[in-house]
């Protein structure tokens, strides 16, 4: 008996190690933690638009009835990431003809106009959230973040950090055909 | 030309440790002593070579040279000297040149300060410790060169991530370190016990002091990350249960069993193999710390960068470390001869408890820090475990553990008298029960389980004083007489007394900060007006400042108490262009009863009328935590200077050594 007691440090290493290597994948991320959103209506809010860039505001009420799913990206313009991601988000509403919504997070509203009027303005709605109080309703980590949103208003996809390599182009892109029912 | 000089060492040093790890363990088995005693000087000599490398890195810190990856990576030219000397450590590569530093250092140590050990034991521990300096130096070596050079330089470095910019966070790592790699030389002469197939009362007494030294800078380090924590968040937070913390936590619980069960071996010759199995596990959940905080295995707050091919060589390196020894030691245990017999009710009784309590602590931490990567490969779920469940599991382990740890020091070995010891302490039951009547008293509507445990806290603070107050026949006999005990005791057990006191004082810390806490966060303008814990503060706006390498916003907050001015709180939210990045440095006011805690962060609406996210928070006794902590590592560094543990002091006639005074 006490034979076999002195391999349990052993065997729970063994366990453990077997745990880690696994683990280890590269494909893995740790920082996954999925959105308590996913799968549930977007929360409330009511942002003012940024007036200088003659976009129209964004609330609730317009996510709820579009016709095929919405990208809500929350961007700032002193945000580095999101600069890198911008272009990528341009070209993508420009060859795939998606619908981007913005969420400009903690930031002047001039600074943000000149930071799309320098980079170009790809979004189809921004709402201005100054005191970040939209941003802790869609539960937000950092800034960019990126949210899919499908026709009824459910959210349906979560991307943490910019959406800049390929594999985050292509997670995007898998999200967005699935929530349009099927490949598109 | 330095930097290579650097390297240079730091490939020498790998062969010497080669050398190291080889001859002498083969001299032992030989029975060549002159083959054993090479182990003195190599060991030095590893020593001096990775001192070099560490001295060439650091100075390329220091005079900011921009050739070096390393040092554009972290560090910049407008840092201030402090920061760019603890820039040394503040990376990767930096910190693991650093932990075969100290690896090299402790084995050093040994080989000069060890006099007493005998040729073989110490032979084969030197070089088990150079076989863990081999990991090391060639991990560092081939996947995390801290002198890798760039061509063509950059103008200036990336900057030091701004919040580990702290005098605190300065000094954190170096005595974690000094905490974490302490264990290996007790690891080191574990296996090398087990090699030699004999454990003895004599084995306890010669690696007692080597766990205290690295149990005594783990505490310091922990609390000293903790402190970093409270004030440079600007969360008012002191713990969070993140996986980085709990890696650090797991080994100073298993070190605090480790160095009771000791005392057990080596006064009772008892617990031989528990002892062995402790040394081994403390210093593998100090591997497991480096692999999980480097190989970006869990999410958590602090991570160095995270590289999957690096992971896998720590990975490789703990399962030889740890695999081997544990398979080493299921082989080599079963044969160890128990000794040492005692009644349940008895010191080493308590001891056992004690040590079960700690170990079964630290198996909830491991479990809960772990949990996620378990599920995830089980089930493919992902979520984060958190303070919710190591409240809920940790304090009903720990609760008893001080209810029994109080009572431990009453007990004598072998056999205790236990009626004895309950007429001794019922005086202490009934001042506790009435501390813990008092606070109810006074706090109607906190928390049931914070009123008790301020009771046990309470409990084990004045039975350590009742128990130190009868040793030295306090009242009992003539006040000079007790003090003429008190200064003939041996030293070891006033480091007890202290310890356990600081114990104790941490506690009604981490209760009071944590039960009676008001915080209030709001947004305020210029004028604004807050009332928290009776005092009345005002929000008198903010002024930017110049740092050196940071731009700061320092708010003034006007403090008053029934009428009385106390004075100003400035807390800073501080950018910094360079880095990218902002930290936040609390304003604090520390009096004995509590702290009054402010931050501020970016004007939540700076265009319109210049608001401030002010958190402004009243912790009570929460100094009470670092007090207590310094009482631990003082009380563990009087220990430490115990005539009977000092490192190389002759060896005391026997007869004088056996259950003489108890220890702790």
């Amino acid at each position: 008996m006490k034979r076999l007691f002195v391999f349990l440090p052993l065997l729970a290493a063994i366990g453990i190690g077997v745990a880690a290597l696994w683990g280890l994948d590269p494909d893995r991320d740790p920082n996954g933690i999925p959105s308590a959103l996913i799968g549930k209506s977007v929360p409330e809010f009511d942002l003012p638009a940024i007036a200088a860039t003659g976009t129209p505001a964004l609330a609730t009420a317009d996510l709820l009835k579009n016709q095929g799913p919405v990208l809500v990206n929350v961007f700032a313009s002193w945000c580095v990431p999101c600069r890198a991601e911008h272009a990528v988000l341009s070209r993508m509403v420009e060859e795939d003809g998606l619908i981007l919504m913005g969420i400009n997070y903690k930031d002047k509203p001039e600074d943000a106009a000149d930071w799309l009027d320098e980079l170009g303005n790809p979004y189809a709605r921004i709402g201005s959230d100054e005191s970040g109080r939209a941003g802790i309703e869609w539960g937000i980590s950092g800034v960019p973040e990126t949210f899919i949103v499908d026709a009824n208003g459910t959210v349906v996809f979560r991307y943490v950090g910019p959406i800049y390599s390929d594999k985050a182009m292509a997670a995007v892109r898998e999200a967005l055909s699935n929530a349009s029912g099927g490949p598109s | 030309m330095i930097p290579e000089i650097g390297q240079f060492a730091l490939t020498l040093a790998l062969m010497t440790a080669i050398v190291q790890g080889i001859i002498p363990i083969y001299g032992a088995s030989r029975q060549n002593a002159m083959w054993m005693r090479s182990a003195t000087a190599t060991s030095v000599l590893q020593c001096i070579l990775i001192a070099v490398a560490f001295a060439a890195l650091m100075r390329s810190f220091i005079v900011s040279d921009f050739t070096v990856v390393n040092v554009v990576a972290n560090s910049n030219s407008l840092k201030p000297m402090l920061f760019k000397i603890a820039g040394t450590w503040g990376s990767h590569e930096g910190s693991l040149l650093l932990w075969a530093l100290i690896l090299a250092v402790f084995g050093a140590a040994v080989a000069v300060l060890g006099q007493n050990i005998p040729l073989p034991l110490k032979a084969r521990t030197l070089s088990v410790q150079a076989w863990i300096s081999i990991g090391f130096l060639s991990f560092m070596l081939f996947t995390s060169n801290p002198f890798d050079r760039v061509f063509p330089p950059p103008l200036d470095g990336n900057d030091l991530n701004p919040l580990l910019q702290d005098v605190g966070l300065a000094l954190h790592p170096p005595l974690l370190y000094f905490g974490y790699v302490g264990f290996s030389i007790v690891f080191s002469f574990a296996v090398a016990a087990l090699i030699e197939g004999r454990v003895d009362p004599a084995w306890a007494r010669w690696v007692r002091p080597w766990t205290l030294a690295a149990w005594i800078s783990l505490t310091a380090g922990i609390a000293l990350g903790s402190w970093w924590a409270y004030y440079e968040l600007g969360w008012g937070g002191w713990w969070f249960w993140d996986p980085v913390e709990n890696v650090s936590f797991m080994p100073w619980l298993l070190g605090t069993a480790l160095l009771h069960s000791a005392i057990v071996t080596e006064k009772r010759g008892a617990f031989k193999s528990w002892t062995i199995l402790l040394a081994i596990l403390t210093f593998s959940l100090s591997l497991l710390g480096t692999f999980i905080v480097r190989s970006g295995l869990l999410t958590s707050v602090h991570a160095f960068a995270v590289d999957p091919e690096r992971g896998l060589y720590i990975l490789g390196l703990l399962a030889v470390s740890i695999g081997g020894s544990l398979t080493l030691y299921a082989v080599r245990a079963p044969k160890m001869e128990p000794g040492g017999l005692f009644t349940p009710v008895s010191r080493e009784g308590g001891l056992l408890i004690n040590n079960l309590l700690l170990a079964l602590a630290t198996a909830v931490v491991l479990f809960g820090t772990l949990y996620p990567l378990f599920l995830e490969a089980i089930t493919g779920d992902k979520i984060s475990v958190g303070p919710p469940f190591f409240n809920s599991a940790f304090i009903p382990i720990a609760l008893p553990l001080v209810v029994i740890m109080a009572i431990g020091p009453f007990l004598s070995w072998k056999r205790a008298d236990l009626p004895g010891v309950v007429q001794r302490v019922k005086w202490v039951v009934g001042l506790s029960v009435l501390a813990m009547l008092v606070v109810w008293y006074v706090q109607t509507g906190g928390p049931v389980l914070a009123v008790v445990s301020v009771g046990i806290a309470f409990w084990l603070l004045f039975a350590t004083l009742r128990e130190w107050a009868l040793r030295i026949k306090l009242g009992q006999e003539p006040l000079r007489d007790s003090v003429d005990r008190m200064r003939r005791m041996p030293r070891a057990s006033h480091g007890m007394t202290l310890s356990h006191l600081g114990l104790a004082v941490v506690m009604l810390g981490l209760i009071g900060s944590s039960a009676w806490k008001s915080e209030e966060i709001l947004f305020v303008a210029p004028g604004a007006q807050v009332s928290i814990a009776g005092f009345d503060v005002t929000f008198e706006g903010v002024t930017a400042v110049r740092g050196p390498n940071y731009v700061a916003q320092i708010g003034a907050l006007k403090i008053m108490r029934d009428g009385k001015d106390l004075g100003y709180l400035n807390p800073e939210r501080r950018t910094y262009p360079v880095a990218q990045s902002q930290t936040t440095e609390a304003g604090i006011r520390s009096t004995f009863a509590g702290d009054l805690y402010a931050s501020i962060t970016e004007p939540a609406d700076e265009s319109a009328t210049g608001k401030w996210t002010l958190r402004i928070l009243y912790e009570p006794f929460v100094g009470f935590i670092w007090l207590g902590s310094v009482m631990l590592v003082l009380g563990g560094l009087i220990s430490l200077s115990d005539r009977r543990l000092r490192v190389g002091a002759p060896r005391r006639r026997p007869q004088a050594a056996p259950d003489t005074v108890a220890a702790e």
